[in-house]
């Protein structure tokens, strides 16, 4: 394979070059001489929505077996040598995107460039590798989920919210396909996904694009690209024409909780300001303590200890909007309800005044900017982005996009998306007979004050 | 401007392969930035350290008052950490909702945490807001209301906050060996308070704490951002300018941790037990504690770089995580482990851990392992200086440990000064596996074999 020409070059903004090589790889670099360290990633465009149906928990596991080993990498010493050269990794998979990154001197780039573009193409495993590895998932399963009765309810709301799309499946598996999961499956869907192509290289930090695209020919560049098209063809959600309720009780549930999801359209899935009007509306809805949710049910109704809520914005084929509310000692999951349906009613019937609107849009523009202080940070931000499609215009001109978003359009939304029949309900709640067998043990103090 | 396609001299390693360049000399960054920290005083006298930075329109600022959650007297837990929950709930002429508001409008953000020795703030703001926030942020030190009704909203999250911890078996497990390694000591009381503690705890409590601990005599300060000296300066007097000249703090003995073997298990109805396991540490102005930080990083502080996770979890695949920490509290040190790990295999994943600390304390590490070690202690130090904000927060806490102005050019030499038989005589000292002490919340099913192993409990 010949070192070939860069296909395309842009610079789209002051800050954020942009070129492709020619074996398909995209590449971005940002520039930031702060301080005399880089942070790269690598975003493929593969996660557990891609999966084969039965192989739940692929994408996840193979993210655990690129840190095994290749032809260079002795198994079990990539983070290792990233230690040795004072550097950080780590990589994290979610339903649309698997990304890998390392944090390292400016000076060590060139070696974790060259180790990641090595995985890229060269994993080895053997079978003793999976085995073992197998078991760890199972275990960051137990302590991720298992143990915990907030993240199982979560699982069967996201299982009822999406009742054909594999976004209903969750990312870490299913526990009985995990357990099945083989050396086989993890270098199928390898192979299938893992190629320049499908992928985008994020370097940010203490260097020049120049350098970066010299280092990514010599690199990457050298991968042939992959050939047939990958194609990633996933079931589509049907209309839905009922909503659904989830009900689980649990004796470690601590307080009643109530939730609700509604898919709603993300940033790459959204009609043009669809998903600015629904970020403003979440945010006036249910950020922190000066939310409309908290509002109602925690100051003036006095039904709920706390209440918040969220907006997951980056799914490639749909997003979610969440809220929460956790009873006070003496209300029920039906009160909670009740409140949480009240805050949607007004919401889409009066929608949000002026004042909430500009102050939710100056505390959103701020976090834009606020991101610009760590380059591992906008690294992340411009990654989601670009992994699901979107342009560096797209992420660069998002605080414009913002300022033109009005209160009607966030009637609009709040109308048009906040509807029953796209919504799960979820109650969890502490089994009546429930005695504590570890008595009145106090808590820690890592966790937070609980207001948001 | 245009990309430029030259070539650095750095691109001359790539052909080597990659082994071979992993084990090269210190990374450049370690050898020092060029950053320039200021020691500022104010006209009133109060001093600060900065770090201009003119690059984004944004200024951090981090400080501490020392005293934090062990100021709270016994049966009296949690009021430190009440406190911090209440800054953002009214001050001045503004009630909570004003306050609130006020703060989403200037896009501050401004964030109150109890530690053990120290409570701890953080500012940040956009340079066109600075001056507002800065006000805002005196009114809440200054002037705070801790009014009855956001109180009681405050009390009704941290009880249901406390609720759930109760079910959390990493947080079950770390109260109940604080409490089994501090007793009586403030180190042995819940941060967060117990669910009785923090019933009783009222407004008066909390002025009372803020009058005694938000004093000028034991404030540290750190900025780092788009603000220079003299207008810092200024900043200083009115932010801090208000606050009693001199703190009431409560006396903290000097604590000594409880020697093991303890083992002590809760039960909890879930698949996977957690353990927390440790011994005593060793304090931060000890001669030893740049050489026992080491030697924890190689034990367990060193992500996959570290002989637990490599016993525990690359070999047998017995976890998903397992780590350790050294926690130098300035009245006494611990060093603390964690692992994960489901019912049936618990005592394993022990003796596993107690075999390892074992091995260490008898024979030390390998020379390759001080080596990388050492390699990855200074190479990441740079990385500990990205933003702002992780600037600001390394540049208090060297305030806080009182380690001096100059220490960020000496720490990666500290780190290299470490000799094989500094870490053989530390691991002697701090890694005694016989007097482990262990908490484990869960359901495990092999006491019987974990007895056998010999840690009764």
């Amino acid at each position: 394979m010949s070192l070939a020409a860069v296909a395309a070059e842009k610079a789209p903004s002051e800050h954020v070059r942009e070129f492709t090589l020619a074996n398909g790889l995209d590449v971005v670099v940002i520039p930031d001489h702060r301080a005399p360290v880089v942070t790269q990633m690598v975003w493929y465009k593969a996660g557990a929505a891609d999966e084969p149906p039965g192989s739940s928990g692929i994408a996840h596991f193979l993210e655990h077996l690129m840190f095994k080993g290749t032809d260079k990498i002795p198994t079990g010493q990539f983070s290792k040598i990233i230690a040795k050269n004072g550097g950080e990794d780590n990589a994290f998979t979610n339903h649309d995107v698997t990304a890998y990154f390392q944090r390292v001197a400016a000076d060590r780039l060139p070696t974790v460039m060259a180790m990641e573009a090595d995985r890229m193409v060269n994993l080895r495993l053997t079978s003793e590798d999976v085995k073992t590895e197998r078991d760890v998932i199972l275990e960051e399963r137990r302590s991720r989920v298992d143990n915990d009765p907030g993240s199982l309810l979560q699982e069967q709301m996201m299982a009822a919210l999406y009742r054909n799309h594999p976004y209903g499946i969750p990312i870490i598996g299913w526990e009985h396909e995990m357990k099945k999961l083989s050396r086989e499956d993890a270098l199928a869907f390898y192979h299938r996904f893992y190629a320049p192509e499908n992928a985008i290289l994020i370097v940010a930090g203490d260097v020049e694009p120049g350098e970066v695209r010299a280092l990514a020919e010599n690199t990457f560049g050298k991968i042939p690209s992959h050939g047939p098209h990958i194609k990633r063809a996933r079931p589509q959600e049907p209309e839905h024409d009922a909503p659904v309720t989830v009900t689980m009780e649990d004796p470690r549930a601590g307080r009643t909780t109530v939730q609700r999801y509604y898919v709603v359209p993300s940033y790459p899935s959204a009609k043009p300001g669809e998903a600015e009007a629904i970020d403003l509306l979440m945010r006036i809805a249910a950020h922190g303590a000066t939310s409309r949710i908290y509002k109602r049910l925690v100051v003036e109704q006095k039904v709920a200890a706390s209440a918040g809520g969220w907006y997951t914005d980056s799914g490639l084929d749909s997003g979610r909007a969440g809220f929460y509310a956790i009873a006070g000692s003496a209300h029920t999951a039906e009160d909670l309800e009740k409140a949480i349906d009240g805050v949607i009613a007004e919401l889409r019937n009066k929608g949000v005044t002026q004042a909430e609107l500009d102050r939710a849009r100056a505390a959103h523009i701020a976090e834009f900017i606020y991101n610009a202080d760590s380059i591992t940070r906008m690294a992340r931000q411009y990654g989601w982005r670009l992994a699901a499609g979107m342009s560096v215009e797209d992420v660069e001109e998002w605080p414009d996009r913002l300022k033109q978003v009005t209160v009607d359009d966030i009637r609009a939304v709040a109308r048009k998306y906040l509807i029953e029949n796209d919504s799960v309900t979820g109650i969890l709640t502490p089994a009546p007979e429930y005695t504590s067998s570890i008595g009145d043990k106090p808590a820690a103090q890592a966790a937070g004050n609980g207001k948001s | 401007m245009t990309i430029r396609s030259s070539l650095f001299p750095r691109m001359a390693r790539l052909g080597a392969p990659l082994v071979a360049v992993a084990l090269l000399a210190t990374p450049a960054a370690a050898k020092g930035s060029g950053m320039k920290i200021q020691e500022v005083t104010s006209p009133g006298g109060i001093k600060a350290w900065l770090v201009e930075s003119h690059a984004n329109p944004l200024i951090a600022m981090r400080f501490a008052f020392r005293g934090g959650a062990s100021q709270d007297g016994p049966g009296n837990e949690g009021v430190a950490y009440f406190v911090t929950a209440m800054m953002d709930e009214g001050a001045g002429d503004l009630d909570s909702e004003a306050f609130q508001e006020r703060e989403q409008e200037l896009a501050m953000r401004m964030d109150f945490d109890a530690g053990r020795d120290v409570m701890l703030g953080s500012l940040q703001t956009l340079t066109e807001n600075k001056d507002k926030v800065f006000d805002v942020l005196r009114l809440a030190m200054a002037e705070p209301r801790f009014d009855q009704d956001a109180l009681e909203r405050v009390r009704a999250q941290i009880l249901a906050g406390l609720k759930f911890d109760e079910n959390d078996p990493e947080t079950v497990a770390s109260i109940a060996w604080d409490k089994l390694a501090f007793h009586n000591h403030p180190y042995g009381r819940p941060v967060k308070g117990t669910m009785q503690s923090v019933a009783a705890i009222t407004a008066d409590d909390l002025h009372d704490y803020v009058r005694r601990v938000f004093a000028r005599d034991k404030l540290v300060i750190s900025v780092v951002g788009d603000i220079d000296a003299e207008e810092l300066g200024k900043a200083l007097d009115k932010i801090f300018g208000d606050l009693p000249a001199k703190s009431e703090l409560t006396a903290v003995p000097d604590a000594s941790p409880t020697l093991g073997p303890k083992r002590e298990v809760i039960v909890m109805d879930v698949p996977q037990s957690v353990a927390q396991f440790g011994l005593r540490g060793i304090k931060r102005h000890d001669d030893d504690f740049i050489p026992a930080y080491v030697l924890n990083y190689i034990v367990g502080g060193g992500g996959f770089s570290s002989r637990l996770m490599e016993e525990v979890r690359e070999k047998r695949g017995l976890a998903y995580s397992v780590y350790s920490n050294i926690y130098p509290y300035q009245h006494g040190a611990v060093f603390v482990g964690n692992v994960a790990t489901k019912n049936e295999a618990v005592g394993r994943s022990l003796a596993v851990i107690q075999e390892e600390l074992k091995r260490m304390a008898e024979q030390g590490p390998s020379e390759e392992d001080l080596k990388s070690a050492k390699a990855y202690l200074t190479g990441a130090y740079a990385l500990r200086f990205e933003s702002s904000t992780s600037i600001a927060s390394q540049l208090l806490w060297i305030q806080i440990e009182d380690l001096g102005i100059d220490y960020v050019k000496k720490r990666n030499d500290l780190v290299e000064a470490v000799t094989m038989d500094d870490i053989k005589r530390v691991a002697k000292r701090m890694l005694e596996p016989d007097h482990l002490l262990t908490t484990i919340v869960g359901k495990p099913v092999e006491p019987a074999a974990t007895a056998r192993q010999g840690t009764p409990g």
